[in-house]
């Protein structure tokens, strides 16, 4: 049948007009950030949502891209440290060692064992530094109002303030130098870290109460997310993520760099790759890197030097290049880096672990609900910095 | 029972217009330092569970602190979005707030102290607040805002599922009243809420009706929108819902509101589970006792829906809507059945007591069963660890290539 209509514009349709008798809704598209409390930064993704149900999500990204890169390439080889303290600003200490261990390497350099130890002890903590802070963001996504965010950075206060003490900043330590560390870690290193241990453990158990067996905080987590070991491992996912998904793969293990060979710890491995293990993987993470530092602190040397011994006052490594990997909080963090012989790298290019992360996002919420978008955000774990650079 | 007339203080026969005002007045004052009162509270209570110590600086330990906040947002800027739905936008707040102001008519704080004794003063109170969401909805509609649509609908979605649970307790208490009063007083008392305080000299009606009162109180925090059912507001989700585009007085209207809504539903909670102005030991305690009876239940009801606040994450929605018309409904209905039964065959109280006991207690088994038996099992950890194997360090290999040749 064919109707005539008029539209409110004056037009003629003569189309057949056919009635829909079904409710029909209509697709919406919500902008979630740049500034939004759940995107931890400046993320920002489209969400085409049908009522409550995400039916697309489009995320975009370098908001925060400073050239990070490029800005290393352009300094000589002890000169781009800084920049690596601002990649992934929540675990500076990560970030600063694997660089240093790359330079290290392409330029043949060996450093002292004492150096090594607190390198490693710095850097364990910063892992559950970074966990903790997970831990409270994660918590304000689920719905804690505030709760989780306070108990957490309390303790993350703590080794704050031990980072404060050991190198005079609290987040951008650049204390690591390539060769060595800048200067002696105060007097009380080792009392002190040990008091902070103990301190931390609380806070871990605190928090393991607070959330982990709370009903509401389950049913928020369980299955939401959930993502295989085959899907993880063809987006590249890696670090905590990868091992929720059941993979046991910790670069600390697999592929051993500085002192790992030394110490007895053990992997946490997710079952079901859904939220909650990735909580649960983290959760025991800090519990097995205070495991390392309290072996660390027990083997350190107590005296030593803890810089390698003539070093050239400019560093111009034999040219050839190098991919050094190493375990950050979030995941595989790598640097590749050319040199041509001068005294500043070719190329330095920096694998980030939220990047690849981040982008096995999109699978995950498709289809979710929109409480669970920003809860399976919340998981990755992401530092913008990071992924930008 | 005499209504509350402030005449008698001054020993003056005031005009009935003259009364009606000093009641309203008296309201609107009640209300605000309620708000400030409360808003100070929370802020106190929730930092002591976050390792915090709250407002300090305005006023000793920050009493004045909800006061700094209300000038200031007197003083804001009134903000509408030039695409909002005018109307609908500014009417808002007031569509909001004045069902939660009429709610106070029939509260009791003492025996002989209230508005207005209204003889069906529960279903006033439930219908009157029905209209709060009205306002809610406007908001989130008018804001042309694409969370607030959300957040109102969200709301809208949770005040449906959540009131008719609500209701079927009050009608259940209200049988119970009723079967009370049929023998030794006034039934038409029995939807009274003062008639049901009333009632409650011995024997407050927590242990008459466990399993009601843990349904109200489930649904008034949902009605509050609460933590672990604050969907609409979700700060993460989606960014405070339909208030977000509200700022200055209007915003402070939901503000009031919500805080004015959150003393009355306790107030009522308090007055018809855990004996309002009674001491449950029967004793006739004087006016000013009451008072301190009536405010103290009251307290100690708000201190714990503000630890819920710090407490619990937040729900989703559908689990809300499920836990709402799967549990709490076919228990409610069941309550009221029951009720019906055994007074029918003129039980006595200790029998409608133990039986709404023993369906509190199912329905504690039914959520135990149902969280041990999701989806997967039980097992919420199920976390294994491998041990870590020491291996000997590989270095990667240097490799030279022809760098350089191209910058």
């Amino acid at each position: 049948m064919t109707t005539t209509q008029q539209t409110f514009e004056g037009e003629i349709l003569t189309e057949p007009v056919v009635v829909e008798r079904e409710f029909e809704t209509v697709d919406m598209n919500i902008n979630v950030g740049p500034q939004h409390p759940a995107t931890h930064g400046v993320f920002r993704m489209v969400l085409t949502v049908d009522g409550e149900i995400v039916k697309d999500a489009i995320p975009y990204i370098g908001y925060m891209h400073r050239g990070g890169e490029k800005l290393s390439e352009n300094l000589d080889y002890r000169g781009a440290l800084g920049y690596q303290d601002r990649t992934d600003y929540l675990a500076a200490f990560n970030s600063e060692w694997v660089y240093c261990n790359a330079v290290e390497r392409l330029a043949g350099i060996e450093i002292p064992e004492r150096a090594e130890y607190v390198r490693l002890i710095l850097s364990e903590f910063n892992r559950v530094l970074s966990h903790f802070m997970f831990m409270g963001a994660f918590g304000t996504d689920v719905g804690y109002f505030g709760t989780a965010f306070t108990w957490t950075f309390k303790e993350r206060e703590r080794i704050q303030d031990l980072f404060e003490a050991v190198c005079g900043d609290r987040i951008m330590y650049n204390y690591f130098r390539v060769g060595g560390l800048a200067w002696e870690p105060h007097e009380s290193f080792v009392e002190d870290s040990n008091w902070v241990l103990d301190q931390v453990e609380v806070g871990i158990a605190d928090v393991d109460n607070l959330m982990t067996d709370n009903e509401v905080f389950v049913a928020r987590c369980r299955d939401v997310g959930v993502m295989s070991a085959e899907e993880a491992i063809s987006y590249g996912v890696t670090g905590p993520m990868l091992r929720a998904s059941g993979v046991p793969f910790d670069l600390r293990v697999d592929e051993p760099y500085s002192i790992y060979d030394r110490f007895y710890w053990e992997i946490p491995i997710g079952e079901r790759g859904d939220v909650y293990d990735r909580y649960l993987v983290r959760l025991e993470e800090m519990r097995q890197s205070v495991s390392i530092i309290r072996q660390a602190l027990d083997q350190m040397p107590t005296s030593g030097p803890i810089v390698a011994e003539r070093l050239p006052a400019r560093l111009r490594p034999e040219p050839g290049e190098i991919y050094m990997r190493q375990e950050n909080p979030r995941g595989e963090y790598g640097i590749y880096m050319v040199s041509d012989g001068t005294d500043k790298p070719w190329r330095v290019k920096m694998r980030s672990p939220c990047f690849h992360n981040l982008s096995s996002l999109r699978p995950q919420v498709v289809n979710s609900y929109l409480a669970d978008a920003v809860v399976a955000l919340g998981s990755i774990d992401i530092v913008l910095c990071e992924v930008d650079r | 029972m005499p209504d509350l007339v402030l005449g008698q203080f001054a020993g003056v026969d005031m005009p009935d217009w003259v009364d009606a005002l000093l009641r309203i007045m008296f309201i609107v004052a009640l209300m605000t330092v309620n708000a400030f009162a409360l808003i100070y509270l929370e802020r106190k209570i929730l930092a002591r569970f976050q390792a915090r110590v709250g407002p300090t600086r305005t006023g000793p330990i920050g009493t004045l602190q909800s006061i700094a906040d209300a000038l200031k947002l007197v003083t804001k800027e009134d903000v509408r979005p030039s695409t909002a739905d005018r109307w609908a936008f500014e009417l808002a707040p007031y569509i909001a707030f004045v069902p939660v102001f009429l709610i106070f008519v029939p509260m009791p704080f003492t025996e002989t102290w209230f508005i207005r004794d209204l003889n069906l003063g529960l279903l006033y109170v439930f219908g009157v607040l029905g209209l709060n969401i009205v306002g809610v909805i406007m908001a989130g509609w008018g804001s042309d805002n694409k969370y607030a649509l959300l957040g109102g609908v969200r709301a809208a979605a949770q005040a449906i599922s959540y009131e008719i649970p609500m209701l079927l307790i009050v009608v259940s208490v209200v049988m119970v009243a009723a079967g009370r009063l049929a023998t030794d007083g006034d039934v038409s008392a029995a939807v009274s809420i003062n008639g049901i305080v009333a009632d409650q000299t011995t024997t407050p009606y927590i242990l008459l009706q466990p399993l009601g009162f843990v349904i109200f109180l489930i649904g008034a925090l949902a009605e509050l929108h609460r933590p672990p059912f604050d969907m609409p507001i979700a700060e993460s989700e989606v960014v405070g819902g339909y208030f977000v585009e509200y700022s200055g007085m209007r915003w402070g209207m939901f503000f009031l509101a919500e805080y004015t809504a959150l003393f009355l539903i306790v107030l009522l909670a308090s007055s018809i589970f855990l004996g309002g102005w009674n001491w449950p030991f029967g004793a006739d305690v004087g006016l000013g006792l009451q008072i301190v009876l009536t405010l103290v239940k009251t307290s100690v009801m708000i201190v714990l829906v503000i630890s819920s606040r710090a407490l619990f994450p937040r729900l989703r929605i559908d689990q809300l809507m499920s836990f709402s018309w799967k549990v709490l409904l076919p228990f409610a209905i069941v309550q009221v059945l029951a009720n019906g039964i055994i007074m029918a065959y003129g039980g006595p109280d200790w029998v409608v007591g133990l039986v709404s006991f023993a369906l509190l207690l199912a329905l504690f088994g039914l959520v135990f069963a149902l969280t041990r038996t999701r989806k997967g099992g039980d097992t919420t950890r199920t976390i294994q660890t491998t041990p870590a194997r020491p291996r000997v360090i590989t270095s990667p290999e240097v490799t030279a290539v022809e760098a350089g040749g191209g910058d």
